[in-house]
């Protein structure tokens, strides 16, 4: 039987290294929670292999149903009738099936019908689903709305929305985004108001709504009327249908699988999640991280098919007498692609482990507080597990989804003709990856996101401790060029800093960003090339690489070639 | 409510044939096949579980085999069977359809009332398709083989669709009784992931057995209390706990004797050519006929 978790070597071995122990120890209240659900862990160990099982019923699912569909997904596409939007039927089946395997509450507490697994482990799960059908991840990976709830809300809140959210008779959708207010949140209008008795209505438009059908809708509204940004919006959740309405479905180049929906709101009834005015500034920052690290899960998948389909067929196809998996040319797109393919992955679970450190801690120091119990150490860890999972989320966002899209470009390009040509895998996967750099932040964004933490190379003490560690021998050169990688970057990160030029900086946030990407990957294959000599190749590449990008971005900070940009009238407009 | 009894075997994976599994006499190497669940079977488990899912009741799983084949018992733990049972004595070994539907149909009749019995057509290591009919014999109720679609069920009566040659036909019944369905009935589900960080641990007599072996410091019927009070045991039939008639068990209660195995290698050798006229036709049947192909 194909599955997708067990036939993916990388997926085992960064599963082997999961660092999971005081994640899952805090989860499961040191493992009091065996004693009340036969369903939860004793131990450690007994976690791992839950996770493990489990992963292994989300590949097979992948495998064996789900992918199959996946042509028909996307021709069918959802349709919008009546005011009511439905799947395709095979969205449609997948989704019943994930339902009826548990499948719909995976970081969810067991109260609430969910499988308490920690985030890394779901995020693993999205990267497995999205191999299979990159759309069913857009709904698949909606269950941080009820993770949302389950933070923010109250205990009434999370009693009326989260099993059904496990069970999967919910599903939910993130209505933030507006005609006005896409990448700027902070210009959100949609209205809410209270009636006499307290009650929240909401009143406007939310535009681009993934799922926007779906059950149960989190609103970012605009509740203190007359303001302007971002301190006046707060977060709501009310039930769908009734007063919403779907006015259109957007027909898109990909993810066709996905309805994104124009929702109007009329007059409809909310509840206010939370505290007023935290809407944006608290609970959509949050929530986007998990967002963020879904979506490069989700590319990360579409790059796993792409390079799939690319080997296959460069295997299969036969020109000049041979496979052109034989051409140095192809040999090499595979080479790179499949380089890409795992340091992505190990930046993007090392990133994930990082975002649910900071969610655990978080929630320690939340229960420490309830307890009136002292928590300024768990404090200070939270403080530096917050600018650390500050850093990698949008570092990786950017990293995997701009490579997702390079490798369904080279995988069509492997194809040759045929790639371009319906019949074949790879042009739709080449459609699907192209939203994976847009939304939920786009790659310009994830770069402002970093561009603070890297120019203050929050790192630092983890890059000097890597450099003053011995590796093991035949790693010397690639140790050298890390360290040489360093210095490009603080001969950049310096020339930069003495500009004082906000509009320099703006422009080259992103080549020191990169630079600095090279270095968290470069350390991380090198880690992993120690513990599996597979993965020397894999370090060689990267790093090689990555010190001849590093004097690229270096050179295009130094050159001056970016002082054009204050004629920018006179090149782009014509102006005199 | 309904109770159902599935019967289910493991079996060789057929799919996964390699060189070495194919003894030079013909015969299957077994230790060299990985085991699995019996297809056949589990759409069997999947329509007494949709039964279930419809009307409420209790899906119980049961199967005669050697210890290894609390493998697929778990297995129905996880697709969302109640109780399962394995049935298993050295004493069974050798068994054709007559001794192992005696065996089952005992088995049945201890474990108490039930309105239907599920089981596979047949299972891909014999082909017979005869212990699910014999099985209902054996315990006197109808059954309905080849079953390929439950149209209803209503005041005990069940109406299904069964294949035929060339066609379908609909028989309806009283409760209870057994069908046998084919692989197009249903597509089993997926296990649930509760159940399987649930179940996962479950262990027969024979494995807690094995458990206890290498350690003095266990006991095997403070092992079985243990595993019982956490639901993890699967309940283990042998010959004594059945009351069985020994000569009807195993090889002993097994008329049925393989006198040979030929490997059979197809290939492609002489053919005939045939006129595409009556005459020809005519002289193709006198020539089928001759060979005992036809008639």
């Amino acid at each position: 039987m194909p599955n997708f978790f067990l036939d993916n070597s990388d997926l085992s071995f960064h599963f082997k290294k999961f660092d999971l122990r005081n994640i899952v120890a805090l989860a499961e209240d040191d493992y009091a929670q065996a004693k009340e659900f036969p369903d939860a862990p004793v131990n450690y160990d007994d976690a791992m292999e839950n996770y493990k099982k489990v992963l292994e019923i989300v590949g097979d699912l992948a495998a064996s149903r789900i992918g199959p569909r996946t042509a028909s997904v996307d021709l069918e596409g959802v349709k919008l009738e009546d005011g009511s939007v439905s799947y395709a039927s095979g969205t449609q089946k997948s989704l019943h099936e994930l339902a009826q395997a548990d499948l719909m509450g995976m970081v969810l507490p067991r109260k609430y019908g969910g499988l308490n697994f920690p985030f890394t482990i779901y995020i693993m799960a999205i990267e497995i689903i999205s191999r299979a059908d990159a759309s069913l991840m857009n709904l698949f990976g909606l269950q941080d709305i009820g993770d949302t709830i389950r933070k923010f809300g109250n205990e009434r809140q999370r009693e009326e929305f989260l099993p059904k959210f496990s069970t999967g008779e919910y599903t939910g959708a993130m209505a933030l985004t507006e005609p006005d207010a896409g990448s700027d949140l902070q210009s959100v209008k949609l209205q809410a108001y209270q009636n006499q008795d307290g009650a929240w209505f909401l009143r406007g438009v939310k535009r681009f709504i993934t799922n926007g059908n779906g059950q149960v809708l989190l609103v970012l509204a605009r509740s203190e009327a007359g303001t302007k940004d971002g301190r006046g919006l707060s977060l709501f959740v009310c039930k769908s249908g009734g007063s919403v309405k779907v006015r259109r479905i957007e027909n898109k180049l990909g993810i066709h699988g996905s309805p994104t929906c124009e929702l109007q709101f009329n007059d409809t009834p909310a509840q206010l999640i939370g505290s007023r005015k935290f809407g944006l500034i608290k609970y959509v920052l949050d929530l986007m991280y998990r967002a963020r690290m879904g979506v490069s899960a989700q590319a990360l998948g579409i790059s796993q098919a792409a390079y799939e389909e690319a080997l296959r067929y460069a295997r299969d196809r036969v020109q000049f007498g041979k496979a052109i998996y034989a051409l140095p040319a192809v040999s090499n797109m595979l080479i790179e692609m499949r380089v890409a393919l795992e340091t992505n992955r190990s930046l993007l679970y090392h990133t994930a482990q990082a975002v649910d450190r900071k969610e655990k801690v978080e929630e320690l120091v939340e229960k420490l507080k309830g307890e009136g119990k002292s928590f300024a150490e768990q404090n200070s860890e939270l403080k530096q597990a917050t600018k650390l999972a500050n850093l990698l989320t949008p570092v990786t966002k950017y990293v995997l989804t701009e490579s997702a899209n390079r490798m369904a470009y080279d995988a069509l390009q492997i194809h040759g003709g045929t790639g371009y040509m319906k019949e074949f895998r790879v042009e739709r996967l080449a459609r699907d990856a192209r939203i994976t750099n847009i939304y939920e932040g786009t790659s310009q964004m994830q770069i402002v996101a970093a561009a603070g933490n890297v120019m203050n190379d929050i790192l630092k003490e983890d890059f000097d401790a890597k450099e003053a560690r011995t590796y093991r021998s035949g790693f010397d050169k690639l140790v050298e060029c890390l360290k040489e990688i360093r210095s490009l970057f603080y001969d950049a990160l310096k020339y930069v800093l003495e500009k004082k030029d906000t509009t320099f900086q703006d422009i080259a946030a992103k080549d020191l960003v990169e630079l600095y990407s090279y270095l968290i990957i470069g350390y991380l294959v090198l880690d992993d090339a120690e513990v599996d000599q597979r993965k020397a190749f894999i370090a060689n590449r990267y790093i090689l690489n990555a010190l001849a990008k590093a004097r690229g971005n270096v050179e295009a900070i130094k050159s001056g070639v970016f002082s054009d940009i204050l004629h920018a009238d006179k090149i782009l407009l014509n102006h005199d | 409510m309904y109770h159902s009894i599935v019967l289910v075997k493991q079996v060789p994976d057929t799919a996964n044939i390699t060189g070495n599994v194919m003894q030079e006499d013909g015969t299957v190497n077994r230790a060299k096949l990985p085991a699995v669940f019996n297809h056949e079977d589990k759409v069997a488990l999947e329509i007494a579980l949709q039964i279930k899912d419809t009307y409420g009741g209790t899906v119980s799983a049961i199967t005669m085999g050697p210890p290894r084949a609390s493998d697929i018992l778990r297995e129905c733990l996880y697709m969302g069977a109640d109780r399962v049972y394995l049935i298993s004595d050295r004493k069974f070994a050798g068994a054709d359809t007559l001794a192992t539907s005696y065996v089952l149909s005992e088995a049945i009749k201890k474990i108490g009332a039930f309105d239907f019995i599920f089981a596979g057509r047949q299972a891909i290591d014999g082909d017979t398709a005869q212990v699910g009919p014999q099985t209902a014999e054996k315990l006197q109720i109808p059954q309905i083989t080849y079953v390929e679609e439950i149209r209803s069920v209503e005041n005990r009566t069940v109406t299904a669709k069964r294949k035929i040659d060339g066609g379908f036909e609909i028989v309806r019944c009283t409760l209870p009784v057994l069908l046998t369905v084919v692989k197009d009935t249903a597509e089993p589900r997926s296990f649930k992931a509760k159940r399987v960080m649930a179940y996962k641990g479950a262990r027969s007599l024979m494995e807690i057995e094995k458990l206890v072996e290498g350690n003095s410091l266990l006991s095997t019927d403070a092992l079985v209390n243990e595993y019982e009070s956490r639901s993890l045991f699967i309940r283990t039939l042998t010959m004594d706990d059945l009351k069985l008639d020994a000569v009807r068990c195993g090889v002993r209660g097994s008329p049925t004797k393989v006198y040979e195995v030929d490997s059979v290698v197809l290939s492609g050798g002489e053919h005939e050519h045939v006129e595409p006229t009556k005459a020809g036709i005519g002289k193709l049947i006198d020539k089928l006929i001759e060979d005992h192909i036809l008639g």
